[in-house]
């Protein structure tokens, strides 16, 4: 149970006060699929579930959320679905029509600026609201999204619609206090009602139609909105704003002492234009600061033909906008002077080397890309989402691609296919089961050649540890039935499958060969628990796991740097393994039994 | 009260997200209006991590300005070097002495830090934490006790004790207890 959640007042973060807000609005049922940044959401309502009585449950992937959310709407029951950006390309194909089906539930989708979690494309979520026709609202903050959750919900009722509400990654990881209004039981069982939502074959045109009248009532409603509102200010140049952004203006404006005419849109689609042309009305110039697109821009520009707009020429379309972003911005624009101290730390700061991210000691992943490297040597390697992404890093370098969940073996497809060559795939359980089940059929069916490498941790690791169907356990933390990949590799047809334990790992190279040796397509389940999850259950219970040490130094040991183990390194001339750092898989005293000990 | 702006730095796995939320929960007490600003995801697998603190009065973003820092905490050293973004002549910068997988070296560190402000101070905290309780697990709290004894940092040690007992397990308090109070001694 979350404390911070109940009382008066929490101190949350964004993803956290989502969840407020939901059990403000009598919320029954809620379901995700985890991604940064709005894995937090699902692990909230994962944490309070059970005590409030609302049914949770990570899905397979989004779509299945998503979908399973409206189903809980068509039983009576508030929903709320979430996921982060990536999330809303794959559940997108079933919102449409649920728009036109007039489902009110609340979507929250989680964008990320800066790309800080997301490798596949910097995506603005925003373009959605337009495709889908969906209501969109954008918190700057915890008490903002508190507040808008509880809104959406509302406004969702009203006017039989879903609502989307998007967040950043600041909004998601910032904590500030936010002040709670009453908790609301909600329904928690209901009953699936006939002909409510009635499905139109021959009706979509006309649900079209219907859909754009509905809209007309919920723009007059945006236009009106107080989330949409303007703080006054002097001068004939004005700002017009959204998100995380707002903020960063009051900051700037602090610090410039100075106060523009300000005009922030909380409820950014339908685009309250009248709000926003009454707005300019006065202005000679304005500033459009928004995060990613430039969207509002656009819109903006559409009817203010003789008023000059700053926007996407001075802010960035790419990466996040900070806090000096804006401020050295506006101080351009304004022809203002900035701070001494930041404009020598501009001149004079370099960025030191960069970080690069590695496999944690005793990653069943780096046995497995080390066991790859030893069986079969250079291949065509196909790369997926997940932690084993950073087998792409030093020392191993090994995935030539890495496109979205699923992809490694989609393109692998086209790739046996059209080349005649024989692909390596490596892909997580998680993401086997959110889109590699499909793919897989399809190499099986039509017949391709390729070694398929499922890396079972038993978790979906990278996000937190979230539950898989591989775990055999719920959301809620119920014991339930454990997918077995080999059965549902066999089921599918696969040529050759294979169980493999990762820590054993001479017969994991042997069984790597013998499956890449094999015409067709064959799978190994590579299997060893995430080694994070593993140590955490084994100090929660007192078991000693042994460490490691040198025993003698000798030549060979050289080898190990292609091991890449972060517990082992070369000092003045000697290897050693560093205590405090070593997580006990062993591996390195399998490759080298007669220079490597268990430390006693 | 001005806003105090603090930014705790480190690799992930250092507990950094811990000792963040321990300052946060800390200043409340204090009746302050606090702000935080942090990342999860894959910037906890080993990769640079910088949380923000702020509090006092008049704070509206979470994300403190660039050059706009107080106080930075760095529990690795090249992390103190990469948090100079945030460093004016005024900023005290209190390291750990440890450098993990960088090809620089300290003196070279402290060089380069020392173009943005004097205020510097160094200490082991991995030697004297792991010669104490024989990990490094504490070295968080240790750079918390030392900011403190120092007057780095503009809190009340019993709030700060408080917001530690709120935040770690009971069976790893007495630990660090011993670790907060040794802080103290250096
Ligand atoms: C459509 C979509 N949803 C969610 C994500 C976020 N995401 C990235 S990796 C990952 C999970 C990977 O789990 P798994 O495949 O088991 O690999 P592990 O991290 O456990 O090694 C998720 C959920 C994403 N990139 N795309």
């Amino acid at each position: 149970m979350k404390k911070e959640l109940f009382g008066k007042r929490g101190f949350l973060f964004g993803n956290e006060a989502i969840v407020r807000g939901a059990l403000e609005s009598g919320v029954g049922y809620a379901s995700s699929y985890p991604g940064t940044p709005a894995t937090e959401i699902g692990d909230t309502f994962a944490a309070i579930a059970k005590d409030t009585g609302i049914y949770f449950e990570w899905s397979v992937n989004e779509k299945v959320a998503l979908e399973a959310a409206a189903g809980a709407v068509f039983s009576g029951i508030k929903a709320l679905v979430s996921m982060k950006h990536y999330g809303l390309n794959v559940a997108s194909d079933s919102l449409l029509p649920l728009v036109y089906l007039g489902c009110p539930f609340v979507v929250v989708v989680a964008d990320d600026p800066g790309s800080w979690s997301s490798v596949q494309a910097e995506q603005d979520t925003r373009w959605f609201s337009r495709l889908i026709h969906v209501p969109t609202l954008e918190p700057s903050n915890s008490q903002e999204a508190k507040d808008m959750t509880k809104f959406a919900f509302q406004f969702s009722q009203k006017h039989k619609i879903p609502v989307l509400v998007r967040l950043t990654t600041r909004i998601c990881y910032s904590k500030s206090l936010v002040n709670f209004g009453k908790i609301k039981k909600g329904k928690k069982k209901g009953k699936f009602v006939k002909k409510e939502f009635k499905l139109g074959s021959a009706q979509t045109v006309a649900l079209h139609k219907k859909l754009l009248e509905k809209l007309k009532k919920i723009r007059k409603d945006c236009e009106k909105s107080k989330l949409n509102f303007i703080e006054e200010g002097r001068g004939k140049i004005g700002i017009i704003t959204s998100g995380v952004a707002y903020i960063y203006i009051k900051e700037a404006f602090q610090e410039l002492k100075i106060k523009l005419p300000l005009l922030k849109l909380g409820f950014s689609y339908p685009f309250p234009s009248d709000k926003v042309k009454n707005f300019l009305k006065n202005l000679k110039k304005v500033i459009v600061i928004e995060e990613l697109d430039p969207i509002i821009e656009e819109e903006v520009k559409k009817f203010s033909k003789k008023i000059k707009i700053y926007g996407k020429d001075f802010f960035s379309e790419a990466g996040e906008l900070k806090p000096e972003d804006i401020l050295v911005n506006l101080s351009k624009i304004l022809g203002k002077k900035i701070d001494r101290n930041l404009s020598y730390n501009i001149k004079n700061y370099k960025e030191p080397e960069k970080r690069i991210p590695f496999f944690c000691p005793g990653c069943p992943h780096r046995s497995t890309f080390y066991a790859v490297k030893k069986a079969l040597g250079k291949k065509i390697f196909a790369g997926d989402i997940g932690c084993y992404m950073l087998g792409v890093y030093e020392p191993f370098r090994m995935q030539d691609f890495v496109v979205s969940m699923g992809a490694s073996v989609g393109i692998s497809h086209g790739i046996s296919k059209a080349s005649g060559q024989k692909p390596v795939i490596f892909i997580g359980d998680s993401t086997f089961f959110h889109a590699g089940l499909p793919s897989l059929l399809n190499l099986v069916y039509n017949k391709a050649n390729a070694l398929v490498i499922v890396l079972d941790n038993r978790w979906t690791a990278m996000t937190g540890h979230q539950p898989n169907p591989g775990s055999g356990l719920t959301g809620m933390k119920k014991e339930t039935k454990i997918a077995n990949i080999e059965e549902i590799a066999k089921a599918l047809g696969v040529d050759f499958v294979k169980t493999s334990n990762v820590w054993n790992f001479s017969q994991f190279v042997k069984d790597l060969k013998q499956a890449y040796s094999i015409k067709g397509v064959s799978v190994i389940v590579a299997k060893g628990e995430c080694r994070l999850a593993f140590i955490r259950q084994a100090v929660r219970k007192g078991i000693k796991l042994p460490k490691f040490k040198i025993k003698k130094q000798d030549k060979k040991l050289e080898q190990l740097k292609d091991f890449g183990c972060p517990a082992i390194k070369k000092e003045k001339g000697k290897w050693l393994i560093d205590k405090d750092l070593c997580w006990s898989c062993s591996i390195c005293k399998q490759l080298f039994p007669d220079l490597i000990e268990v430390e006693k | 009260m001005k806003p105090f702006n603090l930014i705790v730095v480190g690799y992930g796995g250092q507990g950094i997200l811990t000792l963040t939320d321990i300052i946060s929960k800390a200043a409340l007490k204090q009746g302050y209006d606090v702000k935080e600003a942090e990342l999860h995801g894959l910037a906890q697998r080993g990769g640079s991590l910088d949380c923000h603190v702020r509090f006092g009065g008049g704070i509206h973003s979470s994300l403190i300005p660039r050059a706009k820092a107080d106080l930075i905490i760095a529990l690795e050293a090249l992390e103190a070097l990469r948090a100079c973004y945030w460093v004016n002549k005024n900023t005290v910068v209190l390291i750990n002495s440890k450098i993990f997988r960088s090809s620089l070296n300290m003196k070279k560190i402290l060089r380069e830090i020392k173009k943005f402000t004097r205020k510097i101070y160094v200490v082991d905290a991995d030697e004297i934490v792991k010669k104490e309780t024989g990990n490094i697990l504490g070295v968080n709290i240790f750079m918390l006790g030392y900011a403190l004894k120092k007057k780095l940092l503009p809190l009340k040690k019993e709030n700060v004790w408080k917001a530690v007992e709120e935040r770690i397990r009971k069976r790893f308090l007495q630990e660090n207890r011993k670790i907060f109070e040794k802080s103290f001694k250096y």
